[in-house]
C-alpha cells in the first residue's frame, strides 16, 4: 500500500462512532456568519442592518483575485455587523442573521435527485464555483477557482482527490464518501472537465475500509476516476504528502502542486463543487463532526455555516461535565477554542471536545537530543534546530534551517519525548522569517 | 456560556505520541538488567555494591549541585542521575575502593553534566568522563580487575582473585615479542569472552547480555541499529584488515569485538542520544569513527583499551557531524 516517504507519526485515529448517520442540525436562532472565510484578501459586506435575505443570497463582495464570497446559510433579517472572536480568538467582522423560516433562493435546485450530465463547459464551471464561494474545506479555506486556473506555463495532468482524513477522531470526510460517492464523483468530473485532465486518483487511508469500497465501485462508472487506498500514516492528508504517495512526485521548497502537474483538492469540496455546478447551489452548509473521548454519541452533522459552537455541543447532549478543552479541527492541527461563541466555517471539519485530563500539556524537559523530531518531520527538517534558534531569536539561522517548509502538522511536539513547544517555536520562527522575506522583497 | 474560562487553550497539537523521557531511561534501566545478572554472577555481591555506590553518589550531586548553585529541587524525576551511576558503574572494576567508585560520580555529574548546564547540553558523555578521569587519576585501582568467579562455583565469600584482561594480555604478549599463536594460548575460549567469563569491567564482560539488551532497546526505539552496527561493523573491518595483513602481529577482529568495553560502548555508551548526532547518516559516521579509532589506540596507542577514548573524541565531532549531516529534505527547489 502506497504512503509518503520521509517522516510522519502514527496518532491512534479515535474515529469514534463512523456507523452513526449524519444528521441535520436544527436551525439555530441566530446565525453569525464570518465576512471572510478564505484564505487571501478579506471580503466587505455589501448588506446592512435590516436587509431580508434568503438561503444564498450573496452577502459579500470581493474583487480580488484570491478571493470567495459568502452566501447567506439563513433566511432572514440581518441584524447588525459587528466584530466578533473567530476560532483563533481574534475580532473578526461578522454578519448577525436572525432566522426566520428556511427559504431558499428560486435559482437553487434542491430536488433530491442526482444531476449526472455536466452541461456547463471548462470555464463556464470555474466561473461557477467561483460563483458559489466554494474553497477548499480540508481547512485552509483555498479559494477553489484560483487552483481550476493553473498559470500559463504550468498544465495540470492528475486531479488528486483528498479522502485521507489522517487527523485522529475526524470522520466527516469518511460519511461524505459513503452517503455521497455519486455526488463526489461527478464533482470531480466537473472539476477534470474545468482543469482540462483526464485521470482523478482519490486517496484514502486504510482505516476507513467502507469508504474504500464504496468509493471504489461508485468510481468504476466513472471515466479516469481511481481510488488509491493508502497505509495509514499522519500527515497524509497534508497537500505535499498526499501527492508523493499518490504521484511518487515531490513538490519542490516554495513552488505549488501545480508545478509537478497537480491539483489536489479535498472530498468535501469536490461535493461542494458538485452542488455548485450542478444545482447550482452555493456553499451555505457542510459535514462537521462533533466528537470527544468523553462524548455519548458522537455524530457528524450537516450545519449550515454561522452555526455557534453552543448548538453543535447542545446537540450532542451538551458538555460532558469533565469537559477541558474544546477544539474546532482536529487534535493534530485544530485550534483550541476560548468559547462556545465561536461560530461555524468553511473550513471548520470538526469540533473536538478533550476531558481536563487530556486538554493539558505535559510537563517540559530539557532537549535530550535524541533526534525524533528529526525522524518524524515529514519535510526532513530538523525542527530542534529551528525550534531553538526561533526561540534565541536568532532568525538568520531559523531561515537558513529552512523554516519556511514547514508545514505545522506538528509530528515534531507530538513525538517529542521531552514534551517539548516545538511547534510553537517554529510558528513563530515561520511568522518572523516570513515578515523578514517579504521585507528584503520589498526592497 | 458557562464553562468558557475553564477551557484550556494552547497550541497545537492537542494530542500527544506515547514517548517520554522518563519511558526512555527505565528502558534503558530494563535493557541494562541482563548485565547486571551477568555481572552479579561473575563477581558477586560486590558487583552490587560499587552499583550501589555510584547510582546513590549521582544522585546525591545531582541534588546537591541543584541546591548550591541553582538554588532548586533536584532534577531526579528525569532519571538521568539514575542512567549516569548505572553506565559509570558498568565501566569500573568490581574491585575498585568504594570512595573512587563516589568520586567518579562527582565528575561524572559535577564536570561531565552541569559544567555544561545539566541534562542535553552536555558535549561528553557524563559516565566515560567520570571512568576516565579515574583511569587517569588512579591507573592501578582501575586495572586492578577481579577475575570471574562463577557464583555456584563455591567460594562466593573468598578473597577476590585479580588478574589482567584479555586485551591486558594480548597488549603485552606482542608488546614482548610473543606471536599471536603465544597470546592466544593464554587466552580464554571465544565461548568463555562471548558469556563473559573473563576479567573486566563490571558490565563490559558479557557480550550476550549486552547484546539481548541492545536488541530490547531496538525493539522499544529507544535506540536506532545505526551506532552499534557502525561501531561494530567499523571494528570489525579495520581490525580484519589489520589482522589480514599481518596475521601473528594483530588479533583477529573477533577478538577485537568480544573483549573489553567493545559491545558495552557500542550499544549502551556511544549511543546515548545526548552525545551522539541527531540524523542516521550523522550516527553511521559517529559510529564507525569509534570503531576505528578503538582498534587504533588498541593497536597502536600505549593502552590496551580504547573504547572510552574513542566515544569521547568523536563526542567532541557531534556539533560538526549535525552540521555536516543533514537529514533528508522533502523536495530541494530546483
Amino acid at each position: 500500500m502506497k504512503t509518503f516517504s520521509i517522516g510522519g507519526v502514527h496518532p491512534h485515529d479515535q474515529k469514534l462512532n463512523t456507523e452513526a448517520p449524519a444528521k441535520v442540525l436544527p436551525l439555530p436562532k441566530q446565525v453569525c456568519v464570518m465576512v471572510s472565510q478564505h484564505l487571501g484578501a478579506p471580503s466587505q459586506p455589501i448588506v446592512a442592518k435590516g436587509d431580508k435575505v434568503k438561503v444564498g443570497t450573496v452577502l459579500t463582495q470581493n474583487d480580488a483575485f484570491l478571493s470567495a464570497v459568502v452566501h447567506s446559510p439563513v433566511s432572514g433579517t440581518v441584524n447588525k455587523i459587528a466584530d466578533i472572536p473567530d476560532a483563533s480568538n481574534y475580532p473578526k467582522p461578522a454578519i448577525f442573521i436572525d432566522v426566520e423560516g428556511d427559504e431558499w433562493e428560486e435559482s437553487i435546485d434542491r430536488s433530491p435527485e442526482i444531476k449526472r450530465e455536466i452541461t456547463l463547459d471548462g470555464p463556464a464551471i470555474i466561473q461557477r464555483v467561483k460563483e458559489m464561494g466554494i474553497v477548499g474545506m480540508g481547512g485552509a479555506c483555498f479559494p477553489t477557482h484560483v487552483k481550476l486556473m493553473p498559470p500559463k506555463d504550468a498544465k495540470a495532468e492528475f486531479l488528486l482527490l483528498n479522502g485521507v482524513e489522517c487527523e485522529p477522531y475526524l470522520t466527516c470526510d469518511n460519511r461524505l464518501m459513503l452517503d455521497h460517492a455519486e455526488e463526489i464523483m461527478i464533482g470531480a468530473t466537473a472539476l477534470m472537465k474545468a482543469l482540462n485532465v483526464s485521470q482523478t486518483i482519490i486517496g484514502i487511508e486504510a482505516n476507513k475500509p467502507a469508504a474504500i469500497k464504496h468509493m471504489t465501485e461508485v468510481a468504476a462508472g466513472f471515466a479516469g476516476i481511481k481510488v488509491q487506498p493508502l497505509k495509514m500514516k499522519y500527515p497524509q492528508g497534508a497537500e505535499k504528502q498526499l501527492i508523493k504517495a499518490l504521484t511518487g512526485r515531490a513538490v519542490p521548497s516554495g513552488k505549488l502542486p501545480i508545478n509537478v502537474g497537480c491539483v489536489v483538492d479535498n472530498v468535501a469540496t469536490c461535493y461542494a463543487v458538485y452542488q455548485a455546478v450542478q444545482k447550482n447551489m452555493p456553499l451555505v452548509q457542510r459535514m462537521v463532526t462533533v466528537t470527544g473521548p468523553e462524548v455519548p454519541e458522537p455524530t457528524n452533522f450537516w450545519a449550515r455555516f454561522g452555526t455557534p459552537v453552543s448548538e453543535f455541543i447542545a446537540a450532542v447532549g451538551g458538555l460532558p461535565e469533565n469537559t477541558g478543552k474544546v477544539i474546532s479541527g482536529g487534535p493534530m492541527m485544530g485550534k483550541a477554542l476560548c468559547s462556545d461563541e465561536a461560530s461555524s466555517v468553511k473550513g471548520m471539519s470538526g469540533i473536538l471536545i478533550l476531558p481536563e485530563k487530556q486538554a493539558h500539556r505535559r510537563e517540559v524537559y530539557p532537549c535530550i537530543r535524541c533526534g525524533k523530531c528529526v525522524e518524524a518531520c515529514p519535510m526532513g527538517l530538523e525542527p530542534y534546530l529551528i525550534a531553538s534558534s526561533a526561540a534565541v531569536k536568532d532568525f538568520g539561522l531559523t531561515e537558513k534551517a529552512r523554516v519556511m517548509d514547514c508545514i505545522e502538522c506538528g509530528c515534531c511536539q507530538f513525538t517529542c519525548p521531552s514534551n517539548r513547544p516545538l511547534l510553537d517555536c517554529l510558528k513563530i520562527g515561520k511568522a518572523t522569517v516570513g515578515k523578514i522575506i517579504r521585507a528584503r522583497n520589498a526592497k | 456560556m458557562a464553562n468558557n474560562n475553564k477551557w484550556v487553550i494552547s497550541g497545537a497539537p492537542h494530542v500527544h505520541g506515547p514517548e517520554s523521557v522518563t519511558k526512555i531511561m527505565w528502558g534503558v534501566v530494563i535493557a541494562l538488567i541482563p548485565a547486571f545478572l551477568v555481572s552479579f554472577y561473575f563477581f558477586g555481591l560486590r558487583a552490587l555494591l560499587v552499583t550501589f555506590v555510584t547510582v546513590v553518589s549521582c544522585l546525591f550531586f545531582e541534588v546537591l549541585i541543584n541546591a548550591l548553585f541553582f538554588k532548586r529541587p533536584g532534577t531526579l524525576r528525569d532519571g538521568s542521575a539514575m542512567i549516569t551511576g548505572l553506565l559509570l558503574a558498568l565501566n569500573l572494576p568490581a574491585g575498585i575502593p568504594l570512595w573512587m567508585a563516589a568520586v567518579g560520580a562527582l565528575i561524572a555529574i559535577g564536570i561531565g553534566k552541569w559544567a555544561y548546564g545539566g541534562l542535553g547540553s552536555n558535549p561528553f558523555n557524563p559516565a566515560l568522563v567520570g571512568r576516565v578521569f579515574l583511569l587517569i587519576s588512579f591507573p592501578v585501582a582501575m586495572t586492578t580487575w577481579t577475575l570471574p568467579r562463577p557464583l555456584f562455583g563455591g567460594g562466593f565469600l573468598a578473597d577476590a582473585v585479580t588478574g589482567p584482561t584479555p586485551l591486558a594480555i594480548a597488549k603485552e604478549g606482542l608488546k614482548a615479542g610473543q606471536s599471536v599463536g603465544d597470546v592466544m594460548s593464554q587466552l580464554p575460549a571465544y565461548s568463555d569472552l562471548f558469556f563473559g567469563n573473563m576479567a573486566g569491567s563490571i558490565g563490559e564482560i558479557s557480550a550476550i547480555a549486552l547484546l539481548i539488551g541492545g536488541i530490547y532497546m531496538l525493539c522499544r526505539k529507544i535506540i536506532t541499529w545505526h551506532i552499534p552496527v557502525a561501531f561494530l561493523g567499523s571494528a570489525f573491518v579495520f581490525a580484519g584488515i589489520l589482522w589480514c595483513c599481518a596475521p601473528d602481529k594483530f588479533m583477529d577482529p573477533v577478538f577485537h569485538l568480544l573483549t573489553g568495553g567493545m559491545m558495552l560502548g557500542a550499544i549502551f555508551m556511544a549511543t546515548d542520544m545526548v552525545t551522539s548526532p541527531m540524523t542516521c547518516g550523522g550516527k553511521l559516521i559517529f559510529g564507525c569513527g569509534c570503531g576505528v579509532l578503538t582498534i587504533l589506540i588498541r593497536t597502536f596507542g600505549a593502552y590496551p583499551e580504547g573504547v572510552s577514548f574513542a566515544i569521547l573524541i568523536m563526542n567532541a565531532f557531534v556539533p560538526l557531524i549535525n552540521r555536516a549531516c543533514k537529514p533528508e529534505r522533502f523536495a530541494l527547489a530546483k
